[in-house]
């Protein structure tokens, strides 16, 4: 087992003659939450597809657990898309089929417990439930996974400020202790007390990687704060009308 | 109680003094066995290393007792604890000098407002 759970060396992407991500170089351990955080469009959807293998780097090395992007990543990752990608006439429990036949990790008494918590019925239909319960749904076959790396991918962004607590109570009381987890947001006061690192990402080049910690002691404010200082959008200079 | 933090300060500082009130209040009383770090965690919302490395201090300021086996209890060490407590209120009363003495009521005039509060209630 590496120490080193995620190694991204000189990553860069490419979408035609639009640049993505940068040369980026990301290390991470295991054990940590990690919050990747930055504004639309700075590459976070981007470096989490390359990580789970659904797009390939233009330039640059990923390793996860020191193997490069493959089945056995695949196996070891635990994904929760930007986006539902699951038929709706399937239940709940239809998912847990599946996920119980594709990754050897996934639990699935402990994904009916999730679910019983959460206030989800298994046996409903995906096309029966609301925006916010899909997103449950998705949550607790992710979280219901022992994966080394959990990687999220807005798992907040469609719920109401209610659901945002439970959710996040829901990943800190279910990631596997020596696995990371990797929440990408731009919401960052609601998960900033979960988080043991911040990752600003900014036009596709990351500016800062520290711990939350380190973050507030030396800039003697949140997290928060101090990425709507980094980020904040130039005055409009269009004039008077 | 609710657990509550500011923006300027670290985490895991506001964790403990928070636990440490708690400990000085009696709600936690000398002896008795803390929550595990994963169910305060959880409790208060928040990483369960950030709530570890509050503990840890907790510790280090001899309030809590760590053992390998049974997890931590606060200390049966009354002075300890008594101590603790005199020293947040040393710091609340340095506080509250300070905003007399910014209103120009410091010195004399505060100790005359602080007697004519107390006959007040």
């Amino acid at each position: 087992m590496n120490e080193t759970l995620v190694a991204c060396t000189a990553l860069t992407k490419r979408y035609g003659n639009k640049t993505a991500l940068r040369g980026v170089d990301l290390e991470l351990g295991r054990g940590r939450i990690v919050g990747l955080l930055g504004p639309n469009g700075s590459g976070k959807t981007t470096l989490i597809k390359i990580l789970c293998g659904l797009l390939q780097p233009t330039e640059g090395a990923v390793l996860v657990d020191g193997q490069p992007v493959g089945p056995y990543t695949k196996s070891i990752i635990s994904y929760l898309p930007d986006r539902m990608y699951f038929a709706d006439w399937m239940k709940a429990t239809d998912l847990f089929d599946l996920f119980a036949d594709f990754y050897g990790d996934f639990d699935r008494t402990r994904a009916m417990t999730m679910c019983a918590s959460l206030g989800v019925t298994p046996s409903d239909r995906l096309k029966s439930m609301s925006k916010g319960t899909k997103e449950k749904v998705q949550l607790v076959l992710v979280m219901a996974r022992k994966a080394q790396l959990y990687l999220l991918d807005e798992p907040i962004a469609g719920v109401d400020p209610a659901a945002r607590d439970f959710i996040l109570n829901t990943i800190l009381t279910n990631y596997n202790e020596e696995g990371t987890v990797l929440i990408s947001t731009h919401l960052i006061s609601d998960i900033e007390k979960v988080l043991d690192e911040a990752v600003f990402l900014k036009d596709g080049q990351i500016t800062l990687h520290d711990t939350v910690d380190n973050i507030r002691e030396r800039e003697g404010k949140s997290v928060d704060a101090l990425f709507r200082e980094i980020f904040r959008a130039p005055n409009f200079e269009g004039g008077a009308f | 109680m609710d657990w509550q933090f500011t923006e300027d300060r670290p985490i895991w500082q506001q964790l403990t003094d928070q636990l440490a009130l708690r400990i000085l209040k009696g709600e936690y009383p000398p002896g008795e066995r803390l929550p595990g770090v994963r169910e305060l965690a959880a409790q208060a919302g928040v990483n369960p290393n950030t709530m570890q490395r509050a503990m840890a201090q907790l510790e280090a300021d001899g309030l809590a007792v760590g053992s390998r086996t049974a997890g931590r209890t606060v200390t049966q060490d009354v002075t300890v604890i008594e101590a603790a407590a005199k020293a947040r209120a040393r710091t609340a009363v340095r506080v509250c000098l300070e905003t007399l003495e910014e209103l120009g009521c410091g010195g004399e005039a505060a100790l005359v407002l602080v007697k004519e509060e107390l006959h007040h209630e």
